[in-house]
């Protein structure tokens, strides 16, 4: 059974896997050659709904249903986000600095299904590197012929424009994305309408993330049955998943999904750093609910993760051992929020800064008793039951996603919140 | 000050690439910065009348994002995360030998305009946590001590161009992800080196 789809050309040539040469020494563009003399869009739309590919960015909805729903009026666009900044993650830059060509390929199979003829890279400003590679392989791709006017003699035109952020994580929130694509401020938009009826320049607009649409050429390829049939139900294909804190081995993994987080934490990523004991992890980036070891036998799905109160989103897992002072990781994470908070809506920008502070005071030993039902309170009004999955009084989930660190102390480490307030600050904090 | 003839034919050229000249306001603001090593109320008017937008909306636009930095910066803008990862491995004791090594608060720029230090919000580093960025420039694996010979050598030296890769074989450790092949350029200025963009320089 195939385990790897993205990262095969990566770990054979690491030398040059980001150069045309090899791309095309490697079967690159081959499958867009033959989509394009043998294919018609409607059949590669059909093999990626076949597929039951699932977003790679953090929210998972099946990418052919999303692409089902691109209202027939041009133009059209197709906008790939690589606006990768969920705390945690760092699969997107992989894939943009180690195999630019293959999202290419992806992108012009996908513009030709969705009868696309301008596509946007919007890369996170500061993946300056990962960009110049980008630019770079755009610029082959254009002199090979693949893109611009007439690709390969198919009547098929498409143009790519990379384009660089700002340095704005809320950018990552489609409609954010296409408000900043346009000049505007990256605040997100509400919804409806949706961007596959109304998006860039209010014309239908498909937004998928960067290893979503790397996977697409495997996909036209092989057939979306192939893809179908790796991986349990609900969510098939490899996934790259990105490992950090107190793990031996960080890193990026590509890896058939199903596995369990012990084999995830432990096979993969090496087990905890210095033989310590595992405290805790964060099961798909800084939005996540934090998972306890007594999950660690349960396997690494969408579904099975949702159903257990957490999310893959983003696919970063980030560990912390035994060692770790959870309020001040929760603090972290709640300070990242806040900083990104795009002020829009008040129980988020107002929420996520009082969170921070009452959480810094807690860190630097100043914390009261009230703070405990206070944080909660405030947590409330942001997102009304505290339930999973999150109900939300702003336009995006970004402010819900801050609640997720302050539930997660709060259910598993209450006493140790407790403990703090009452004793002051740890020493060495 | 209207801008250099090269920038102009640049700011043409991004034009170019969108469908509507707004879309243009992001990529002509770093054009701005590179033009005056920072953003100026002149840049943002220029800005302005490329894309057809009033200053006051190129202003909005511009202070919405981190980037986009007032002049007077420094040559060095210095950002060290302290988002969950880097922070469970010791990104805020780099972030505050970095700041005791240039004897600088985070936020604060030097007397001599060399080096501004900044708490970062995550740089998608996070497998080769702390990380350090220069100019947009990636370093992984920064321990303390390296974070502080890091800015000595940014202070002593000033190097006119900074490059992941040279950075990395200095002062660097654990990375992400093997980074493949070396690079020849970098940033010669606190704004992300990209070639469409006219920031990318050759490293010397």
């Amino acid at each position: 059974m195939t385990d790897r789809i993205l990262t095969t050309r990566m770990e054979a040539h690491p030398e040059d896997s980001n150069t045309i040469e090899r791309f095309e020494a490697t079967e690159g563009y081959g499958t867009l050659r033959k989509a394009l003399s043998e294919m018609t869009p409607d059949q590669i739309l059909e093999e990626v709904k076949a597929a039951n590919l699932r977003g790679r960015g953090g929210a998972g909805f099946p990418a052919g249903v999303k692409w089902g729903f691109l209202a027939p009026v041009a133009p059209r666009y197709l906008v790939i986000n690589g606006d990768e900044s969920e705390p945690g993650t760092f699969k997107d830059r992989q894939l943009l600095e180690r195999d630019p060509h293959q999202l290419i390929e992806g992108i012009i199979l996908s513009s030709f299904a969705l009868g696309v003829n301008q596509a946007f890279i919007y890369i996170r400003g500061e993946y300056a590197r990962p960009a110049r590679r980008v630019q770079h392989a755009v610029d082959e791709a254009y002199a090979a012929g693949y893109l611009g006017d007439d690709i390969l003699g198919s009547g098929f035109s498409l143009d790519i424009t990379v384009h660089l952020g700002g340095g704005a994580y809320i950018c990552g929130e489609e409609t954010a994305l296409l408000n900043s694509l346009e000049g505007r401020r990256g605040e997100p938009r509400l919804k409806p309408p949706f961007p596959a009826v109304e998006g860039l320049y209010a014309k239908p607009t498909i937004v998928n993330n960067v290893e979503t649409i790397s996977n697409i050429p495997w996909i036209v390829a092989n057939g979306g049955a192939a893809y179908d049939a790796i991986g349990p139900e609900g969510s098939r294909g490899t996934r790259l998943f990105s490992l950090s804190g107190h793990v031996e081995r960080p890193g990026n993994y590509e890896v058939v999904m199903g596995m369990s987080w012990r084999d995830m934490i432990y096979d993969i990523g090496g087990g905890i750093r210095d033989g310590k004991d595992l405290k805790c992890w964060i099961p798909g980036g800084a939005s996540a609910p934090w998972f306890l070891p007594e999950v660690l036998d349960e396997p690494v799905t969408l579904d099975d993760t949702g159903r257990l109160g957490s999310m893959l989103g983003s696919g970063a897992v980030i560990v912390m051992d035994e060692t770790t002072n959870v309020v001040a990781a929760a603090l972290s994470v709640v300070r990242f929020f806040s900083h990104e908070s795009c002020g829009q809506c008040t129980p988020c920008r107002e929420g996520t800064m009082w969170l921070q502070r009452i959480l810094e005071r807690i860190v630097s030993g100043n914390g009261r008793p009230a703070d405990l039902d206070l944080l909660l309170d405030i947590c409330d009004n942001i997102s009304p039951g505290l339930r999973w999955p999150p109900a939300q009084t702003t336009i995006c989930p970004l402010g819900p996603s801050a609640v997720s660190p302050i539930t997660s102390i709060m259910t598993h480490f209450r006493p140790e919140v407790e403990a703090m307030i009452r004793q002051g600050a740890p020493a060495g904090v | 000050m209207t801008w250099s003839q090269e920038t102009l034919s640049r700011a043409e050229e991004i034009l170019g690439r969108y469908p509507e000249r707004r879309s243009a306001v992001m990529p002509l603001l770093y054009l701005a910065m590179r033009e005056e090593g920072g953003l100026t109320l002149d840049g943002m008017r220029q800005v302005a009348e490329h894309t057809g937008l009033t200053p006051v909306q190129v202003e909005s636009v511009a202070s919405f994002y981190t980037m986009y930095k007032d002049a007077g910066v420094g040559k060095y803008v210095v950002s060290v995360c302290t988002s969950i990862s880097c922070h469970l491995l010791g990104g805020d004791d780099v972030l505050a030998a970095i700041a005791d090594e240039a004897d600088l608060a985070p936020g604060e720029i030097d007397g001599d305009g060399v080096l501004f230090v900044e708490k970062a919000e995550c740089i998608g580093a996070c497998g080769g946590a702390p990380a350090v960025q220069v100019n947009y420039e990636l370093v992984e694996g920064v321990e303390p001590d390296a974070g502080r010979r890091l800015c000595r050598w940014l202070i002593d030296d000033q190097p006119s161009v900074v490059g992941s890769d040279a950075m990395q074989a200095k002062f660097g450790g654990q990375r992400s992800f093997e980074w493949g092949p070396g690079e020849s350029e970098g940033a010669a200025g606190p704004v992300p080196a990209f070639g469409p963009y006219g920031t990318a320089e050759s490293v010397s």
